[in-house]
């Protein structure tokens, strides 16, 4: 890297830092974004001001153009951000389904007029989307979706069910896959947006067994769709809802330590006050000990894998092929974390609400019932794994015949 | 199957077709969804008290049928088929095994006929931490008075009588408390596979000594460990078989999702487990059946192989039905939570390898 870029670098920290700190309010120190759980509604004043500044500034979306709200940052510049915010303990308070997935896609594929529509207002953080892709019967096999959509000139009426949309119950639009030609199957399906609170549209949450209800099931009946509202082709929304999906992908395989997923107490710190430790410190028991630390040894490789994928995108000229394991390997870490601590907290994990146990607890074990959800949202750990056999590994597909 | 003489067969089937008429997933759901105290069905438990099952293994002049834990076995592995929330692991194995081993003859006259007809309810507070320690057990014992703090007790909220362990003069041993001694103090547990259970605190409770020290402790967990093995047993039979059905049925890319030989695999390697699992399990009972001198061994065998193997079956039961299978309206999560607390109860996996490897002085 050359010197002058490294002083425009240090410059611009110096102003992010600067004005994190005459923005950023001490108090939410720890937090994360309202949007990726709720509408925000619940928001409190200092909540409410740290993403309005956030959004004026452009920064929620930081890479993201100018001329549509984004902060027009490079990516150098935007780590530098992450890391300012990391450092005070400060969040992003826009990520949200519209930065994460949707923003992404309607940049690459919308047109000017939909971009100046409806980027804007996610950079914000005042408009919120959900995602209506699976159906009952179109799960691993999305592209079997049968959402009916009758063209009436200039626009769709659409009659079927959506369902595991995240968060219809909080959202102001939908981005939808429909089924505008019945004779064919991938190339049958368009990409279109359109506002859910509209009298053909129905949301009801549904309860998980985490006791949550992050997944919504949406009826549509006689509902419309502008067709000004199609994103991509007519009958060309197949290939936006792949794009759609790897960017959805990418964003789950954290294999991080979020809430959502269980107690983000450090294992060896559970491990030692529930199992206790022997007379030289260790965690008492070797069993359990030697599986944390196969765990950490794994969990550590996948974060060097991170990194080696950052660094050889960056470096080489395409994307690393070590970014295709990152989902399956993220989640079966989620998941095998959330079982270690249920374990570890023995007959404390195994509470439902109430006085006998703590709020972290309670974390673990719901978390921990959410977490089984991770190998099957975005696409499953089967579909993935046929995914690295058949596209990496080049391994023939039995449903296409014998030879290659 | 183990080799059943035709009285078991019979007990059985009878089993069998109780909990498919009467007490089948949905039953569990409306006690569940009920919130009611005890966490069972006080109508469902006098049918099945009716019928002979409180008093399998309890002797014939104490009301029972003197018919042995294999027999109980049978009938606890049906119940779990449908996740059956009775005291029938609690009280009629666990307790009951207590006063029939340690018991003196006014003991047992005093509590195993109500036990045998469903009409007292008995239940063990061993654990007083997160783990399962009996040897470590803090609560005292002193001049008829017993002190300490129990948690995780199975049935805690519907006991009668407890069986609890205590520190006495000679060591850690069990000791009989009446469930409404004013000494008594519970905490009702909501427990997320939704058994009935409590904290209990003992403050100066008056209390009886059974005898037989701490190997009667260890003689009566190991009763209760393979019990609630077999009780597994049926609930990751029932969640397998399940999850069979749905592979027949559920269509993706054109064809059954049971057709891709991927998870033809993942099915037959649980098929395979289940049965490795069910021999452990039915060696031990028979093995206390017996009174084998390797009872101790064979029930950390078939506690660990169970508990691993459910933790199996109940992960894929919600994998392999995906999105459905998050549901709270699907059974899945029922047998996934379910699967967690019977691995955690009465020692789990590593507990059980642990044990099993310093009996054979590993």
């Amino acid at each position: 890297m050359a010197d002058a870029g490294a002083t425009d670098l240090e410059a611009f920290r110096g102003e992010a830092r600067a004005w994190i700190a005459a923005n950023f309010p001490p108090s939410l120190k720890g937090g994360t974004s309202l949007l990726l759980r709720d509408d925000g509604r619940k928001a409190t004043p200092e909540q409410d001001a740290w993403r309005k500044a956030v959004g004026e500034k452009g920064w929620g979306a930081p890479s993201w153009p100018k001329a549509y709200g984004g902060g027009g940052l490079s990516r150098e510049e935007a780590g530098v951000l992450q890391q300012e915010l990391n450092r005070v303990g400060a969040y992003n308070p826009i990520i949200s389904l519209g930065t994460v997935m949707f923003g992404p896609t309607l940049l690459e594929y919308g047109t000017e007029a939909q971009k100046l529509e409806h980027i804007p207002p996610i950079v914000r953080g005042e408009v919120l989307w959900c995602q209506g892709f699976s159906e009952p019967g179109a799960g691993s096999d999305l592209a079997s979706l049968q959402m009916k959509a009758e063209d009436k000139g200039d626009h769709f009426v659409l009659n079927g069910q959506k369902i595991w949309t995240s968060g219809a119950q909080f959202a102001d639009w939908c981005f939808c896959l429909i089924r505008t030609d019945t004779s064919k199957k991938q190339d049958g399906i368009s990409f279109v947006l359109l506002p859910i609170h509209q009298p053909g549209v129905e949301v009801r949450p549904i309860p998980l067994i985490s006791g949550a209800s992050l997944f919504c099931e949406m009826f549509f009946t006689d509902a419309i769709a502008q067709k000004k509202d199609l994103v991509g082709p007519l009958n060309g929304g197949w290939a936006v809802g792949k794009r759609l999906l790897q960017h959805e992908r990418s964003g789950l395989s954290g294999g991080g330590t979020s809430t959502l997923f269980g107690t983000a107490t450090p294992l060896d710190v559970l491990a030692k006050t529930y199992v206790g430790t022997d007379e030289q410190g260790r965690i008492a028991d070797a069993d359990l000990r030697s599986r944390i630390m196969a765990y950490a040894i794994d969990m550590r490789a996948y974060q060097q894998t991170a990194t080696r994928a950052m660094l050889e995108a960056k470096s080489n000229a395409g994307p690393s092929a070590a970014i295709s394991i990152m989902k399956n390997a993220g989640a079966r870490l989620t998941k095998r974390r959330a079982d270690l601590a249920i374990e570890i907290l023995g007959s404390q994990g195994l509470g439902w609400e109430g006085a006998e146990y703590t709020d972290d607890e309670i974390i673990a074990i719901r978390g921990w019932l959410f977490g089984r959800a991770s190998t099957i949202f975005g696409g499953t750990d089967e579909v993935q794994d046929n995914i690295i056999a058949k596209r990496i590994l080049g391994l023939p597909d039995p449903a296409k015949g014998v030879g290659p | 199957m183990a080799v059943l003489s035709e009285e078991q067969s019979m007990l059985r089937d009878a089993a069998k077709s109780w909990v498919q008429e009467r007490s089948p997933v949905t039953a569990f759901r409306k006690m569940r969804d009920s919130g009611v105290a005890v966490g069972y069905d006080a109508d469902a438990w006098n049918e099945m008290a009716a019928m002979g099952w409180a008093g399998v293994i309890v002797p014939e002049d104490h009301g029972g049928s003197n018919f042995g834990y294999l027999s109980l076995g049978l009938v606890l592995e049906e119940l779990g088929r449908t996740l059956t929330a009775s005291p029938l692991l609690a009280s009629a194995l666990g307790a009951a095994s207590a006063l029939i081993l340690g018991g003196s003859d006014a003991q047992k006259e005093a509590w195993l006929p109500k036990i045998a007809e469903g009409a007292a309810v008995g239940a063990l507070a061993i654990d007083e931490g997160p783990h399962h320690a009996p040897d470590r057990a803090a609560a005292t014992y002193t001049d008829g008075m017993l002190s300490g703090r129990k948690v995780f007790v199975l049935e805690g909220m519907a006991a009668d009588i407890l069986v609890v362990s205590a520190r006495g003069s000679d060591g850690v041993g069990l000791y009989l408390v009446r469930g409404d001694d004013p000494g008594v103090t519970r905490n009702r547990l909501s427990l997320a596979d939704s058994r009935g259970a409590a904290n209990i605190t003992f403050s100066d409770a008056a209390a009886e000594p059974l005898s037989g020290g701490y190997e009667l402790v260890e003689k009566v967990l190991d009763r209760v460990r393979a019990g609630l093995a077999a009780e597994m047993l049926g609930s990751a039979t029932q969640a397998f078989e399940t999850t069979l059905d749905y592979l027949k049925v559920r269509v993706q890319f054109g064809q059954v999702i049971g057709s891709f030989q991927a998870l033809q695999h993942r099915a037959a390697k649980m098929f395979t487990e289940l049965e490795l699992a069910r021999s452990a399990v039915e060696a031990a009972l028979a093995a206390i059946d017996a009174d084998s001198p390797e009872t101790p061994e064979l029930v950390s065998l078939a506690k660990a192989k169970m508990g691993d193997t459910f933790h199996l079956v109940s992960n894929e039961m919600i994998q392999m039905h995906g999105g459905i299978g998050m549901t709270d309206a699907h059974d899945a999560g029922f047998y996934l939570k379910r699967a967690r607390a019977a691995e955690a109860a009465f020692g789990n996996q590593a507990f059980h390898r642990d044990r099993y490897a310093r009996i054979h002085g590993y």
